[in-house]
């Protein structure tokens, strides 16, 4: 395994901001009158990645896949089962998130902050903006009365919602704007990481387009990094450096974006690919449709997890199950055909 | 195309709900029409009533919405004369009391629906099977035996695998894309002549949408049925349908065979939604072109032009004036926008 852990370390010169070396995420299965365990679900099993610092990591996959999982486990959100998730805090030492007690933890929280998906359920409705986009200064001990509200009010203008509306409560405001809010909360600390998840998939289409040139701005404007989870192909192609494609916990493609969209190396990535719908009447769609289900991460099939719905499959996918190898220069993929397919990427 | 071949007229219709707050339009006017056997895209945002027009059609409008004015006009298949032509009979379902038999004849045997979320419009305490034959029974006089093998043939049809088992099972033994299958196995039961799916893909994941599009079209192709695919992601529109309307609070904005609306948009409304849409392969990390502000609250809507807020090419004192009619741009095409004529001469 160390082999594996040292073949997905960045070799460039922007620091590495975040490290997840073995990540794993076992719920258990509980069974009888004892809750026996049973078994596990292997919601994230063994997964490596790392982001630079200033750079947006996609991760996509389908419902199910622990996309949400790997992102809540970074922040601990839920504790991981093993693994070691390595960052690069403000004194420019690494720790390793998994590992620190709950009081280091709360201090580094303030660097490492989270979007959620759906604007309705994520902020306390009995809150006012003031109290919801605050909370983050208060708990640091980084602002309180006067330069709380001065701050706050800074914050909702530089999301693009007005001052004014700081003593409101969510229910005021719409979709879009609400998910402004939460962006405003996730910004309040000033972190270095945000985790983005599913950060536009409740909005409308044109207020998508609003929020996510919000995301790209306020990124460059103080110097964030995003891993951003979602589900949808297009967005992450738009806003993303890198994208990383996870299947039932593990992961099975990484790669610069463009080379990723262009020459996957995986199967399922090229499934998943063509499986988007291409806003272009003209494209004749030639959907590669994937038979049979996404397997139960509990009972996941034997081998390569891909394997009964992949067409290229052979004997040895069944039986051995393939390790995340860097096939070229920062393009990693597990797929023991990896070398001899030629994959169809997205057509242009 | 002629008059003979529609299958579904709306004019000018108007649903309202009336609340105490104010009047909700949901549908504020809308006229186009469904061909038989055709697939229509109906696109907008959340909000635009599309779902909306779905429900007014099959008279399901949750209270206290009503249809407070225009006409849904279904040309009813009343069977052939002996020289193999099509006898139609025009009902307007706009006017016929909802609860009326006539009404529950066609509600799900002549036009029927599927939902965006087949867990909450799948019952959890029947099986599927039951649920199917229920169905099928409730329009058509057949005895257990061949109701029950009826709907085994319907789920193979839509791709279910051991049907004969699965007929037994409950919808939460079933996976989101299996259970979209059953609605639709149902929802073909009695073989519609028009299918209206809401959102029917939305909540699935990209593979299983491929699937279940795939599924659509086969059965479409088999049935001959009409489809009107009401959804607000473009690239399913592109995918499957042949003409679109382009609704925008309540009102229908552009109508234009697919083509040309993905090529040549005309509203200011649609181009504004093309371009703001992340292309897979287009890849440019520009900033995408956004529609500025936000859709207007329902109980404070624009006057004239609803879109006249947030339209780039607005033009004080006609487009905050009156509202723009349906205009025609020949062919296929029709736009409701000042840009392309239809303002009074001041």
């Amino acid at each position: 395994m160390s082999e594996q852990t040292s073949s997905t370390s960045p070799q460039k010169s922007v620091p590495v901001l975040l490290n997840v070396k073995n990540l794993c995420k076992y719920f258990p299965i509980q069974r009888g009158i004892l809750r026996r365990t049973v078994g596990y679900v292997r919601a994230v099993d063994k997964v490596n990645f790392y982001i630079l610092e200033g750079e947006t990591l996609g991760l996509v996959g389908e419902s199910g896949c622990g996309k949400t999982t790997t992102g809540r486990c970074i922040l601990r959100g839920i504790e991981p089962t093993s693994g070691e998730i390595i960052f690069l805090d403000e004194t420019e030492t690494l720790r390793d998130v998994a590992k620190l007690n709950k009081r280091d933890l709360g201090l580094l929280r303030k660097d490492m902050q989270m979007i959620f998906q759906d604007p309705y359920s994520s902020l306390n409705p009995r809150w006012t903006l003031l109290e919801i986009v605050g909370e983050p200064l208060v708990v640091n001990h980084l602002a309180k009365g006067k330069e709380l509200e001065e701050q706050v009010a800074d914050l909702l203008q530089r999301v693009g919602l007005r001052p004014e509306y700081m003593r409101r409560y969510p229910h005021a405001f719409s979709g879009g704007e609400r998910q402004r809010i939460g962006i405003a909360r996730a910004l309040a600390s000033r972190p270095k990481l945000v985790v983005c998840d599913e950060p536009v998939s409740a909005l409308d289409v044109s207020v998508r387009a609003q929020t996510l040139n919000l995301l790209q701005d306020l990124q460059a404007e103080f110097k964030l990094t995003y891993l951003f989870i979602s589900h949808d192909l297009s967005v992450v192609e738009h806003i993303c450096d890198r994208v990383a494609v996870m299947y039932v916990g593990k992961l099975v493609e990484m790669a610069e974006t463009e080379e990723l969209y262009l020459q996957p190396l995986h199967p399922y990535t090229e499934a998943l690919m063509s499986a988007v719908p291409k806003s272009d009447p003209d494209i004749v769609s030639d959907h590669i449709v994937l038979e049979g289900e996404v397997p139960d991460p509990g009972k996941p099939p034997s081998g390569c997890y891909f394997h009964p719905r992949c067409r290229y499959a052979i004997e040895r996918c069944r039986v051995q199950s393939p390790e995340l190898e860097e096939i070229k220069p920062g393009h990693f993929v597990s797929c023991h055909r990896a070398r001899e397919l030629s994959l169809r990427g997205v057509p242009v | 195309m002629n008059n003979q071949e529609l299958i579904i007229e709306v004019n000018n219709l108007k649903t309202y709900f009336k609340l105490d707050e104010g009047t909700v339009k949901a549908i504020d006017g809308a006229t186009f029409n469904i061909r038989r056997g055709e697939t229509l895209g109906l696109v907008g945002e959340s909000g635009c009533g599309k779902s909306m027009i779905a429900r007014s059609i099959l008279r399901i409008i949750d209270p206290p919405g009503k249809i407070v004015d225009g006409q849904i006009l279904f040309h009813r298949n009343a069977g052939f004369t002996d020289g193999g032509k099509h006898v139609e009979k025009v009902i307007d379902l706009a006017k016929i009391n909802p609860n009326s038999p006539e009404m529950r004849a066609i509600r799900g045997a002549e036009i029927a629906m599927i939902f965006q979320e087949p867990m909450t419009s799948l019952s959890p305490v029947y099986t599927i099977g039951n649920q199917i034959i229920e169905a099928i029974q409730l329009h058509r006089p057949v005895t257990n035996e061949q109701a029950r093998q009826e709907a085994i043939d319907a789920l193979r049809r839509v791709g279910m695998s051991l049907p004969e088992r699965r007929v037994d099972e409950y919808p939460h033994q079933l996976s989101g894309g299996m259970r979209q299958r059953a609605m639709i196995a149902m929802a073909l039961s009695c073989q519609p002549s028009l299918l209206l799916a809401d959102e029917p893909t939305t909540a699935l994941d990209v593979t299983t949408q491929a699937q279940i599009l795939e599924l659509m079209m086969r059965l479409k192709r088999e049935f001959g049925m009409g489809i009107v695919m009401i959804t607000h992601d473009l690239g399913v529109i592109a995918e499957i349908a042949q003409r679109v309307v382009v609704m925008y609070l309540g009102r229908v904005a552009e109508i234009a065979d697919v083509r040309s609306l993905f090529h040549d948009p005309r509203h200011p409304y649609t181009q504004a939604l093309l371009k703001s849409i992340p292309k897979v392969g287009r890849r440019a990390r520009v900033r995408l072109q956004s529609v500025k502000g936000m859709v207007p609250n329902p109980y404070d809507r624009p006057n004239g032009c609803l879109f006249h807020p947030r339209c780039p090419a607005f033009m004080p004192g006609v487009c905050d004036r009156s509202e723009p009619p349906l205009i025609s741009l020949g062919g296929e095409r029709q736009v409701s926008c000042f840009l392309y004529g239809g303002a009074e001469k001041s």
